[in-house]
Parts: structure tokens; C-alpha cells; sequence
């Protein structure tokens, strides 16, 4: 358990959580691994656990009927994965490969839930962290649907 | 307050072209191209400071100004990159290997190449501006024991409109440079990054505290590009960005490039980011 604790312990997720936090997250975590090509979870299917990329990188896709497979983003090591756990119907909205072999740590969505409705502290911080990077991710969609390189019209 | 980058001399003769004949020119996308010119006249190489520009002249058709994108310490031939976007950039890319085009130049302030010896150096690049900032690159490299980390960051809009592949090839199997390129919109079969320049910065193998960055491409993406790069712990002072006006005369006398207090032309195009940062936020300057 500490060995695992000690993967996700100085996360920027979790600053400054409290060592009984971080030994509860670490009974919802477990190491998994992932070669290149394969399938993390696919769209509509249950959001049943988030992720933190401790080695590798994963495409976000999206499948298109005409234009087939099309990566919307990149996560690579250090990046936390999904957020389709936190809220209903809690489905994943895009698809996840590996691009290279990829070292995740998994944590039990439910599990986590459940301790985020009794503990409301815990719940706002995980929360606000969770917002910012929604937050820091929107923005740089933002930027990219812009097409700032494209040819001035 | 002092300038916190190289400022600018102006050349002996500034409102005079000088002939240059096209040695070469080279397509590196659907829309940019390379123009590799040497002095028609057969006289001495063109010095110039990373990050200065040119004043290039189609005959018979207009003037605009070009940053210089080749390697400040070859002199034998001046290369220029820019992308065909308007009357004179047309007729440019339509000039063949002989023809000939008037240069006024080199003019403006340069990248802080002297002044950040010792530092860990963070290019940061979107689009075609990676042209402006490869001098840069090329002077760091040539003199790579006097910096710590060297980091290129380049954002492009999509795997077709990478600029320099083959050099950004070479760079990547560089062990001294660490070089993370990515796209706005994936095609074909890109197995790389997609995502905005910004997202690399905070993975980007750099120490923020002594480190100096400079930024070339559109404005908006320089402005975020900053502020992410302030957010990791880099001084504004030392971030530094390329910027872009109408530059007419060079020398600052038309005024056409003014923006607030500056003229781009002969205080810049290469502010700090402390000095300019008052401006980028402003509605109309």
C-alpha cells in the first residue's frame, strides 16, 4: 500500500492531503500497465475509474464515420486522466489508446465517490482541484480550436 | 528603463536596397518557402543578430519586412522564410533561382542570446515562428557549453505545416537539446503530440528561476505562452517575445509601426515581456 501511496502522494492532485487521505486513496489505487495500441476505455462505456500517467502517452480520440479516428489531445506522464467518474451518467465521452507502453495508476471511482459524499472536505478539495484542471485544459482547447496559425484571411 | 534585450543599430546605408540574387529557394509547406540569397555584387557576407529582420523589395511590386531565419555566424548567403500570404510574399514565391531582390537590412533589436549565457534557454515557437527564433538556435548550439538545458517547444497547426522537418529531425537526436513538437489538429498517421504549444510547457525540462524564454509566433498564442511560462516560476523579465506591426522605413521615422511608446521596427521587434505586457492587453493601441 505505501508503495503505491508513494507513486501518487506528490501529485499536484493531491497537495497537501492529509496522510489518513492519501493511505484511503491508496486502498482505491492499483498499478496497471498498457503496451502501445491498446484500448483504455472506449466512449459510452462506464467511467469506472481516473487515472494518473506515471509513464507513457495516451491519445484522447474520437471516432468519426467519414474522417475515421481523430486525436483531440495527448496526455503524457504526470497528466491525470478523466473526469467522466466525478459526474453523471458517468460514461467516458472519448476514447483512450496508449500511444507508447504506458505506466497508470487506477483509482476505484465508486470508492473514491462514496468518500467524497460523507467527507465533504475532502470532496470540495479533490473538487477544486479537478475544476482547475478542467479549467487549464479548456483554455487550451480553446487555443487550439482558434487555428491561430492558419493563413490570415 | 533600459532595454532588457539587444537593441538596434542601424545599417550605414538604411533606405538603400542592396541586390541580392535568389541562390535557391526551397518549399517547406504548402504555403511557406525558403529563399536563400547571396549580394549580386559578389561583395562580403550579411552580419546579423538572431531575431533581426530584413527589408525585402520585389521589383515593381512592394517591400516588407522578414525576419532573418538562417545562421547569424554563416554569413556567405542570408536566408529568409516566410509564408505566402499577401501581394509581395506572392510575386516572391513566384521569383526563380538568378532573380534578383533589393534587401535593406538587417534592422531591429535581437533575441538575448549574450545576455542569457549560463542560463537553461527555452524557445517556445508557434507556426512560421519558428523562422524568427531559429537563429537563435543556431547560436545557442554553436556555442552550446555556455548555456545549461536548451528546450525548442513548437506548436504547428497541423503535421503538413511543420516547418524545417528534416532540421527538427536532427535536433531531436541531438542529446544537448530536448525538442517537443505538437499539433493543433492531427492528420494522416501522427503518432505525436495534439494539443496547444502551451500544454508543453509544464513538462518541458527547465529550471524556471534560471531560465530565459523567448517566444515567436501569433500574438495571442505569445501572450498565453507567457503567462504559462510566468505561472512555472520564469521572471517576465526574462521572457521574451517577437512582435509583429507594419514596418515600413526600419529606422523609425514613418511611424507606421508604432505600437504605444515603441516602434517596432527600431525598439523591437524583440521586447521583454516586463516592458510590453501593459500593451498586449490593450484593445486598440
Amino acid at each position: 500500500m505505501n508503495q503505491i501511496k508513494t507513486m501518487f502522494a506528490q501529485h499536484p492532485l493531491f497537495q497537501d492531503f492529509s496522510e489518513e487521505e492519501l493511505e484511503f486513496l491508496a486502498t482505491c489505487a492499483s498499478a496497471e500497465q498498457l503496451d502501445a495500441g491498446r484500448i483504455l476505455f472506449q466512449e459510452a462505456q462506464e467511467a469506472r475509474h481516473f487515472y494518473l500517467i506515471r509513464e507513457g502517452d495516451i491519445a484522447l480520440e474520437l471516432r468519426h464515420p467519414k474522417r475515421g479516428v481523430i486525436t483531440i489531445q495527448t496526455l503524457h506522464a504526470g497528466d491525470a486522466l478523466g473526469w467522466s467518474w466525478l459526474f453523471p451518467p458517468y460514461s467516458w465521452h472519448f476514447d483512450a489508446r496508449a500511444m507508447s507502453h504506458v505506466h497508470l495508476l487506477a483509482f476505484d471511482a465508486e470508492k473514491v465517490r462514496e468518500r467524497l459524499e460523507q467527507d465533504n472536505s475532502l470532496g470540495y478539495r479533490l473538487m477544486k482541484r479537478f475544476a482547475s484542471l478542467m479549467l487549464e485544459r479548456l483554455q487550451a482547447t480553446r487555443l487550439q480550436v482558434l487555428d491561430l496559425y492558419g493563413t490570415p484571411s | 528603463m533600459e532595454p532588457l534585450h539587444s537593441t538596434s543599430q542601424v545599417p550605414m546605408l538604411p533606405m538603400q536596397p542592396e541586390p541580392y540574387r535568389i541562390e535557391r529557394v526551397h518549399k517547406d509547406t504548402g504555403d511557406t518557402f525558403t529563399l536563400e540569397l547571396k549580394p549580386a555584387a559578389g561583395n562580403a557576407g550579411f552580419a546579423f543578430k538572431p531575431g533581426q529582420f530584413n527589408m525585402l523589395y520585389v521589383f515593381g511590386v512592394g517591400e516588407i519586412p522578414i525576419s532573418i531565419s538562417g545562421d547569424p555566424e554563416d554569413t556567405a548567403s542570408l536566408i529568409h522564410t516566410t509564408r505566402e500570404v499577401g501581394t509581395v510574399t506572392r510575386a516572391m514565391r513566384a521569383l526563380k533561382q538568378a532573380d534578383v531582390l533589393g534587401i535593406r537590412g538587417p534592422f531591429g533589436s535581437s533575441w538575448p542570446v549574450l545576455e542569457a549565457k549560463d542560463q537553461d534557454i527555452v524557445l517556445v515557437a508557434g507556426g512560421i515562428g519558428l523562422a524568427p527564433l531559429r537563429p537563435a538556435l543556431y547560436h545557442v548550439m554553436n556555442h552550446r557549453s555556455d548555456y545549461g538545458k536548451v528546450v525548442l517547444l513548437y506548436g504547428a497547426r497541423t503535421p503538413e505545416d511543420i516547418l524545417y522537418k528534416k532540421e527538427l529531425a536532427q535536433w531531436r537526436s541531438k542529446f544537448d537539446l530536448d525538442v517537443f513538437v505538437t499539433v493543433d489538429r492531427a492528420t494522416g498517421n501522427w503518432q505525436g503530440n495534439v494539443g496547444f504549444v502551451t500544454q508543453l510547457i509544464k513538462r518541458a525540462p527547465f529550471e524556471a528561476r534560471n531560465t530565459t524564454a523567448m517566444i515567436c509566433g501569433p500574438e495571442v498564442m505569445m501572450r498565453f505562452t507567457a503567462q504559462e511560462l510566468i505561472k512555472r516560476g520564469v521572471a517576465k523579465e526574462q521572457v521574451f517575445v517577437s512582435m509583429e506591426r507594419n514596418m515600413k522605413c526600419g529606422i523609425g521615422l514613418c511611424g507606421h509601426c508604432q505600437y504605444g511608446p515603441h516602434f517596432i521596427c527600431k525598439d523591437g521587434p524583440v521586447f521583454s515581456y516586463a516592458e510590453i505586457a501593459w500593451l498586449l492587453n490593450l484593445w486598440e493601441v
